[in-house]
């Protein structure tokens, strides 16, 4: 089974922002909130990169860990998922995400929280594929129909990569090989530690509930 | 406004000072790590012989160049904290990577449990081992029928408003808190969720009423609570809580023990308020970094006023014979106010009762 996860080449990224823009409209991706963005390092110095950077679907997620209803499930595919059904819009998951990816609607004038939101690998949730219902909660779900994230589908220069992380390591590494300098996968070893592969979970596997 | 956002982020920084530190510590070695990151990068361009004059941004093949697939790194070794620049109007995604979300799932999910469970738990178990050795403490005179006024309509209202508010806030944050391991298997995920919801709405709402009561409370009785020499005494004999027989330390209208009571409720009360709300209101002040102190804060202050108001509640009721009427009806009785508040008792009712050294002195209710 494939273990699907981003790349993100800072090495050929412009930061031309495509893929936020496509992830907003292919999702519809309410105003103030980001499923995708784009960060530059070394801002107008020599060394500048630029990184698109989002949930990135680790092994052992922060987020599923510290939540206090056990919302989130990783796909046999390695995605990282939620139900907005089981979510109560604590914040806790942006506590603990080392990459900013939850985002939360202001439901109140004190900033409160609605449900969490954020990137789905273009994969939706937990409710029945592609319907209307699924739509309105979680946007496209463009796996369930065989296609891969757009944002990465997008990029012009293939700098963000989506798919399984074998085949990506291996597009990777030849660049890499053949233009001679590069600088890791951004956000790899904070996401995936040392293991290539995440154990698939469903909410309750951790308390014996289902 | 400016000022009271002002205000309030000084207060802010001052009770999180000591967490502060080891947070800031955290970012301090990530930064540092950062520093060694960086170079990592422009690095590969320093070996390019042709291209040291500009520093990495057109690169060619150097001598360091991987040869083959293996040697190609693919993870880069961990770095600390990396922030950079987005052209999105949020500044808070200009965040690459935040590594001390390690550091608070850690407290989450294991020391806030455990600890909270250690606290509330060894004072129940300390309070029920306590109750079958010593049994309740009666009045040792009996009851005499007569009453003393102890506290009037208004300030029992005070006191039940912020007791009520704590109580639902305690029960609602323990279940935030441990729903997840021990009612999920009971009631299932669906029903859990309607619990946790309507815990999170209950929680926020009675912050109000909570915030009231305590300040009612802070003006009314501060000025029976300030500490006096004579709190030493008791302290030292810890109320006589364990001694059967004792001298008897003069007590005013509240003791020692009461005094920390209130003391810890209204210094725990206002801080646990503070950092509340400013998990109420994300990003008004608090960044990421200070929402995690702030629950820190929250959670740790949380716990240790459940573990202490058990005990203030254990005294209050079943704990020892009359004093409940206190906060109940108001009046207590005669002997009651004799036996444990001698001084208030004089005071209030302007007669002088002889000292008898064999009286027992008790400890807070």
């Amino acid at each position: 089974m494939a273990r699907m996860k981003f790349l993100c080449d800072s090495e050929r990224c412009i930061e031309c922002n495509a893929c936020v823009t496509a992830c907003k409209n292919e999702h519809e991706v309410p105003w103030g909130m980001n499923r995708r963005r784009v960060i530059t390092l070394h801002d107008g110095v020599p060394g500048e990169r630029s990184i698109s950077m989002s949930c990135m679907h680790c092994n052992d997620p922060p987020c599923a860990a510290v939540c206090p209803v056990d919302c989130f499930y990783q796909t046999a595919d390695g995605v990282v998922l939620h139900s907005k059904e089981l979510c109560i819009g604590c914040g806790y998951c942006f506590y603990a995400c080392p990459f900013g990816a939850p985002q939360f609607p202001k439901t109140t004038n004190f900033g409160g929280r609605g449900k969490m939101d954020k990137c789905t690998f273009c994969a939706a949730g937990p409710i029945e594929d592609v319907t209307p219902a699924e739509y309105q909660s979680y946007g496209s779900n463009r796996l369930a129909e065989g296609k891969l994230p757009l944002c990465s589908e997008m990029c012009s220069t293939r700098s963000l990569m989506a798919g399984d992380g074998d085949v990506l390591a291996d597009i990777y590494r030849e660049r890499v090989l053949r233009r001679g300098y590069g600088s890791g996968a951004w956000g790899w070893t904070t996401a995936y530690g040392d293991r290539d592969q995440g154990d698939a979970f469903a909410p309750g596997a951790g308390t014996g509930a289902t | 406004m400016r000022q009271l956002r002002q205000f309030l982020v000084l207060a802010a920084l001052l009770t999180a000072a000591p967490l502060l530190a080891g947070h800031l510590a955290l970012a301090q070695e990530a930064r540092a790590q950062e520093v060694q990151g960086v170079p990592k990068v422009q690095q590969l361009g320093k070996d390019t012989p042709s291209s040291t004059d500009s520093v990495g941004i057109y690169r060619e093949p150097g001598p360091n160049s991987p040869a083959n697939p293996d040697d190609v790194l693919l993870y880069q070794p961990p770095t600390g904290k990396v922030t950079g620049r987005v052209s999105i109007p949020d500044e808070k995604l200009s965040v690459i990577v935040q590594p001390e979300g390690r550091l608070w799932r850690e407290f989450r999910t294991v020391w806030l449990r455990y600890g909270i469970a250690i606290a509330v738990g060894g004072m129940a178990v300390a309070l029920a081992l306590f109750f079958l050795i010593r049994g309740t403490i009666r009045i040792e005179g009996g009851r005499t029928g007569l009453t003393v006024p102890r506290f009037n309509g208004f300030e029992r209202f005070a006191h039940w408003t912020t007791a009520v508010s704590f109580i639902v806030m305690a029960l609602t944050g323990l279940v935030v808190t441990f729903g997840r391991s021990l009612l999920i298997p009971l009631m299932g995920h669906s029903a859990h969720t309607v619990l946790a919801e309507a815990s999170k709405v209950l929680h926020n709402f009675f912050s109000v009423p909570f915030v009231i009561g305590l300040f009612l409370i802070f003006v009314l009785w501060l000025r029976d609570n300030i500490p006096e020499k004579a709190d030493w005494i008791w302290i030292k004999e810890l109320g006589g809580l364990l001694s059967k027989g004792g001298s008897h330390p003069e007590t005013g209208r509240f003791n020692a023990g009461q005094k920390i009571v209130f003391w810890s409720v209204v210094l725990g009360g206002a801080l646990l308020a503070l950092s509340g709300y400013l998990l109420i209101m994300p990003f008004f002040i608090t960044g990421i970094g200070g929402m995690q102190i702030m629950h820190v804060i929250h959670g740790v202050l949380g716990g240790l006023m459940i573990a202490a108001i058990l005990a203030h509640i254990y005294i209050g009721t079943i704990g020892m014979e009359g004093a409940f009427d206190a906060m109940g009806k108001g009046d207590v009785d005669e002997n009651w106010a004799k036996e444990h508040h001698l001084g208030w008792y004089e005071q209030v009712t302007g007669r002088r009762v002889p000292r008898n050294h064999g009286t027992r002195v008790h400890p807070a209710e």
